[in-house]
């Protein structure tokens, strides 16, 4: 069962991967390193499958790809929370990581909470109190390329798509 | 139209365009470093793309860890210096320049009217010129060196219109602080932040760049000054083509606008650990320091070496404080050096650093251990951003940097 790693407003890029781990090219190394700055525990405890749940402008600061690519390697399957930074939420959609915008869902959720998302539909749940939450879905081309995982991966796809019915 | 939506039409071959609507838009510029550089190259390898689409308008500079500091940093140069090589990128500037968004500016490929993306969230710089510069990650750089395209939401416009003259020893950092602690952290995101009034013709482009540098702070995707005389003479034997400026139509929509007199404003400082706790330095004062960094792409030019040099001059760093010089470029450094200000920050017992982002992002020199304070002229002072996680960063002008440098702790920079 997803479990849910809660965070308050303005999570920084710098609070997801450290600006001295980036020179590292190694997405499990990064992921060793994610939320360091913030929650320590984080990267040994987090589990495949976990969701970061947080408020305000999560992802905040730099343009570092790095941010999403540690998440993902940590085991981290989606980040919900109450608004996203630009560029973060961009780079998360080109890299396989679904980022879901959903009003109020921070207070919803304590640590460790059971978590199910449904991307398509819209619907933050969480199983451990029941509460259920609704927000916009995800447009479909976003979909798609998440569904792919990530940009890269569908691009590449799109090419060996169009090259074998030529 | 405004201006951003303007430079959009242009670029994606559009009459009108219209806020919320997504156009495909060619890019003019497209600038990496040496920490976004190497993933950029590495996406495009995994697409199978062989060359890229232009090399004449990538532009590539090393600044974050020059010259390298580590194995690490070293091999991610060499993965470039390669890429440069083989995909014969003329505009690339190796450990030897400086600040990607001081080099930029410098090179003459910030000009009006252009759409420019860089892998770096401080691109914004750039719409000090005029032109719309936004920061992207490094996939999306990958499609742009594949493609010379790229898609963009068009933002919404909000409009800052200042007016009066900056009062002695407040620079435009103090101004764009304080409109950060107004506007908050997130209350410009996905916007374009068009800074104009008569206010904005009284600041000199350094002091333009601090103001769109910072654009990104309250999440705008962009920070614009319509360009003026000002810039026209900045640009003046460095654009390599004719300047011609994009003005927003009189009539033209925005989201939001708010109005600031600087005649009255205050020296202001950004306390731990978020941009937008902005207070007054009078409130903060006494506060003890480790640190004072001066430097960055938000305030490592002339200017604003200028401003600190003239605290300095004759005055020594408190014994307790390191303070860190670097300036922006090798144009800046030879100015400086012209100019006297390297004496007076030597001098003074400051450590001078070669041209680079220096101690901003605690990856390079002068990273704070636990427990210190550091008094920052540079854009962010998220907890760990310069070291540890238990330091503090308090972001300031370059003359409260000077001053409190001095007095080693917090100090209003009238008052010395």
């Amino acid at each position: 069962m997803a479990r849910a790693w809660v965070y308050g407003s303005g999570v920084s890029t710098d609070d997801i991967i450290a600006g001295r781990y980036l020179v590292k090219h190694d997405p499990r190394e990064l992921g060793r390193h994610a939320m360091e700055n913030i929650d320590p525990k984080f990267a040994s405890r987090v589990r495949e499958g976990d969701v970061i749940v947080a408020g305000r402008n999560f992802g905040c600061g730099s343009s570092r790809e790095q941010a999403p690519i540690a998440l993902k390697a940590a085991g981290i399957s989606a980040v919900v929370a109450e608004s996203f930074a630009r560029i973060f939420y961009r780079n998360s959609v080109n890299q396989g990581l679904p980022t879901l915008t959903c009003p109020n869902v921070r207070r919803g959720f304590k640590n460790g909470n059971g978590v199910k998302i449904d991307l398509e539909r819209g619907v933050v749940r969480n199983t451990t109190t029941g509460k259920v939450f609704k927000t916009k879905p995800l447009p479909e081309f976003v979909l798609t390329i998440l569904r792919a995982g990530g940009l890269i991966p569908y691009l590449k796809r799109s090419v060996s798509q169009a090259r074998s019915k030529s | 139209m405004t201006i951003a939506e303007k430079i959009l039409a242009r670029a994606s071959k559009r009459k009108r365009i219209s806020p919320g609507e997504i156009v495909e838009a060619k890019i003019d510029i497209a600038m990496v470093h040496d920490l976004t550089g190497p993933l950029t190259v590495d996406s495009l390898r995994e697409i199978g793309v062989k060359k890229v689409w232009n090399p004449r308008k990538i532009v590539m500079v090393f600044d974050h860890q020059v010259p390298a500091n580590s194995i690490e940093a070293a091999q991610n140069h060499i993965i470039l210096r390669e890429f440069a090589e083989n995909q014969r990128i003329p505009n690339f500037y190796d450990v030897f320049e400086g600040i990607c968004h001081e080099v930029v500016p410098e090179k003459g490929f910030a000009l009006p009217g252009r759409l420019i993306v860089g892998a770096d969230s401080h691109t914004t710089t750039y719409g000090a010129f005029g032109c719309f510069a936004t920061g992207i990650g490094s996939t999306d750089m990958a499609a742009v060196f594949a493609t010379g395209k790229l898609w963009f939401r068009v933002p919404e416009s909000m409009r800052l219109i200042i007016s009066g003259k900056l009062p002695r020893r407040v620079m435009a950092k103090d101004l764009i602080l304080r409109i950060i602690g107004n506007v908050g952290a997130d209350g410009a995101t996905y916007r374009s932040v068009e800074f104009t009034g008569p206010g904005v013709r009284n600041i000199s482009m350094d002091g333009r760049m601090t103001l769109c540098n910072m654009a990104v702070e309250m999440g705008a995707k962009t920070g614009i000054v319509p360009a003026d005389g000002v810039t026209t003479r900045y640009l003046k034997n460095r654009a390599k083509e004719p300047v011609k400026p994009v003005r927003g139509d009189p009539g033209a929509t925005y989201l939001e606008t708010r109005a600031y007199d600087v005649k009255k404003l205050e020296p202001q400082v950004a306390c731990p650990h978020s941009v937008d706790n902005v207070k007054s330095v009078r409130e903060v004062e006494g506060t003890e320091i480790d640190q004072a960094f001066l430097g960055t792409c938000t305030n490592g030019r002339m200017e604003d070496l200028e401003a600190a040099a003239r605290i300095l001059k004759g005055r020594r760093v408190s014994k307790r404080v390191r303070m860190i010089v670097a300036p922006a470029s090798r144009e800046v450094y030879t100015q400086a050096l012209e100019r006297g200000l390297i004496r007076v920050f030597v001098e003074a017992g400051g450590l001078v650093e070669s041209p680079s982002c220096a101690a901003c992002m605690g990856a390079h020199v002068g990273v704070l251990g636990p427990g210190e304070v550091c008094i920052s002229s540079s854009n962010r002072n998220f907890r760990g951003r310069q070291g540890s996680p238990e330091s503090k960063i308090y972001l300031a002008s370059p003359v409260t940097v000077a001053a409190s440098a001095v007095k080693g702790a917090i100090t209003d920079p009238r008052d010395l």
